[in-house]
């Protein structure tokens, strides 16, 4: 069975140490689809990242005030236009691309305001997943916890798609990790990995 | 503290004034020879003085924010339900001044007040005040109370343009700044209502140039339509049509001008309360410095560069129904800051009472509020 991916509400998740990683000391960062601002307080906390959290939800943007992380309330849908070009060293979006409705204006949107992009989403060819499809059910597990009737995500991908998506769309991969219970996954990644996580640029 | 005002109200409150004997240049170029203001405050200040915060009013506001100002009194501050004990404008925390503009009719010195002059009052005399004046005479008041730097500068509508011009006219005094239910300056739809209510007032008859006093008359009517005027753009369709509908008074058409409908009511009787309380001359004077507000005027540049100088952190909060002072205002104001890399976190608030939502209780909000006042350090306590 799946692992556990999302470790229990409070412990950093799977993906938050490896973004830290790539986030330089210091840097400016957009996170859009913020939640509760977790990340940006990791950020904070491990890389002293200046963080900036966008939202839609009453309750993340209070929770991201408690904190003490800017949050700017607003629809991602509506675009990015209170943003500046490269305002932002990083704009992250995580395990929210799935859930966009305009995914390619979304992502040149992130790349016009950061000089890189930090984009992580659910690996749909996930072997666990390829399962369960083969058993005859729609994936549903910790980290798509949803019923084919009641998720909010529409834009389901994998990694083969999204590398074949950013090779016709001038996105350039500059970096790409896959996890999978947390732990990073070499051999076959778009079988064995349950997280994509990608650094992106424009091309030059 | 009297047993009838709730335990977590400021309590029994006294308005202090401060004499200002030095001339005052305005923004218009007119000279004031002095003036006074009128201020209460709340809470105490701490030993470093890290602690204060100022409120600025609305059009319609005064210095009297929170607290009562006798054991009968029934009615709070306007800002009662966001300051006090335990509020998110917590005076346990934070000593807390709110002040009457120059320019009011509460007790600072106005058109109503006597002109040194002529001993009578300024009437028509008393010279056009701005928000750029009225954050000048502020910070004197400041100076006087030995407040270097605020921890806060807060207000809505009008208020929040104050609380916006504090952190460009004087970055080095203000760490934050609360914004809400502002513009960086009117549209053309908000300056031709602000018009619309002067020219109300002006066409009075009791009007007399604006010395109406010496004539022992107010101009009532036209302060009234004005009143009535401003309430339904601070008010949402859908809260007027919830509240009021096409509730008649009567049991059917009189087929007349009395009054018959609900909203006609209503309006009628916000439009006499106000007439009674209020001086025409500081309504004109009020509306005025709301048109005139506009960061980017002197220097001809975009709302951007105009914020420059600021160096203070901002919350920027607006409400869904507020057309008078929409979101997009709002957003212009997130927008020029992020392009200055202050920090800002914007809160757009789902409400049906459109502009007056500012004045209301909603859990969200003053949630917003509560927890960015919170995470303001300050010194220890006095």
């Amino acid at each position: 069975m799946n692992k556990t991916m999302l470790p229990p509400s409070g412990g950093p998740r799977a993906d938050f140490a490896l973004i830290a990683g790539w986030v330089t000391p210091g840097a400016r960062v957009l996170d859009l689809g913020c939640g509760d601002g977790s990340l940006l307080a990791y950020l904070r906390d491990a890389r002293g990242a200046d963080g900036y959290g966008v939202d839609i939800s009453d309750a993340d943007i209070l929770a991201c005030t408690q904190k003490g992380i800017s949050a700017i309330q607003m629809n991602l849908e509506e675009g990015l236009s209170i943003f500046g070009d490269d305002s932002f060293d990083y704009v992250i979006l995580s395990q929210t691309l799935q859930t966009v409705m305009h995914v390619e204006g979304l992502l040149q949107e992130i790349l016009r305001v950061g000089k890189q992009g930090i984009v992580t989403f659910p690996n749909f060819s996930y072997w666990h997943r390829r399962w369960q499809i083969m058993m005859g059910h729609m994936p549903v597990s910790e980290d798509l916890p949803y019923q084919w009737f009641n998720t909010p995500n529409i834009h389901l991908c994998t990694i083969k798609d999204f590398d074949a998506f950013c090779g016709s769309r001038s996105i350039r991969v500059l970096e790409r990790a896959v996890l999978t219970g947390g732990r990073p996954v070499a051999l076959l990644p778009n079988l064995l990995g349950s997280l994509a996580v990608y650094r992106l640029s424009r091309l030059a | 503290m009297a047993a009838m005002h709730p335990s977590n109200s400021v309590g029994i409150v006294v308005p202090q004034t401060a004499r200002f004997e030095e001339p005052l240049t305005l923004r218009s170029g007119a000279v004031l020879a002095g003036f006074e203001l009128v201020y209460e405050t709340y809470g105490s200040l701490n030993a470093d003085r890290s602690n204060a915060v100022l409120i600025c009013h609305a059009l319609s506001g005064t210095h009297h924010v929170a607290g009562f100002h006798s054991e009968q009194d029934k009615k709070p501050g306007w800002w009662d339900n966001m300051v006090g004990p335990g509020k998110p404008i917590d005076t346990d925390k934070y000593f807390v001044i709110g002040v009457n503009n120059l320019g009011g009719c509460h007790g600072s010195t106005g058109p109503s007040s006597p002109n040194p002059r002529t001993g009578k009052p300024y009437g028509a005399d008393f010279p056009v005040v701005t928000v750029e004046d009225w954050v000048l005479t502020q910070s004197l008041l400041a100076d006087r109370l030995g407040i270097e730097r605020f921890a806060a500068v807060v207000g809505g509508s009008l208020g929040g343009m104050q609380a916006l011009h504090w952190t460009l006219a004087f970055p080095e005094r203000v760490r934050h700044a609360l914004v809400i239910a502002s513009a960086p300056g009117l549209t053309a739809q908000n300056i031709a209502f602000n018009d619309v209510a002067r020219q109300a007032i002006l066409t009075d008859p009791d009007f007399h140039g604006g010395n109406y006093y010496e004539h022992g008359v107010v101009p009532r009517r036209g302060l009234r339509l004005a009143r009535m005027l401003g309430h339904i753009t601070y008010l949402s369709d859908d809260v007027m049509g919830s509240k009021f509908g096409r509730m008649l008074r009567t049991e059917d058409f009189g087929f007349g001008y009395g009054v018959e409908f609900e909203i006609e009511s209503y309006l009628r009787y916000q439009g006499d309360k106000f007439a009674e309380s209020f001086d025409a001359n500081t309504y004109l004077l009020m509306t005025k410095a709301l048109d005139y507000f506009d960061p980017t005027h002197r220097h001809k540049c975009s709302l951007a560069e105009a914020l420059k100088p600021a160096t203070a952190d901002f919350l920027v909060v607006s409400f869904t129904t507020d057309w008078r002072f929409s979101p997009e205002r709002s957003r212009e104001i997130v927008q020029a800051l992020l392009d200055n890399r202050r920090k800002v976190s914007y809160a757009e608030v789902t409400s049906s009472h459109g502009h007056d939502a500012f004045l209301m209780v909603d859990e969200y909000y003053h949630g917003v509020v509560r927890a960015y006042m919170d995470n303001i350090a300050v010194g220890g306590q006095a």
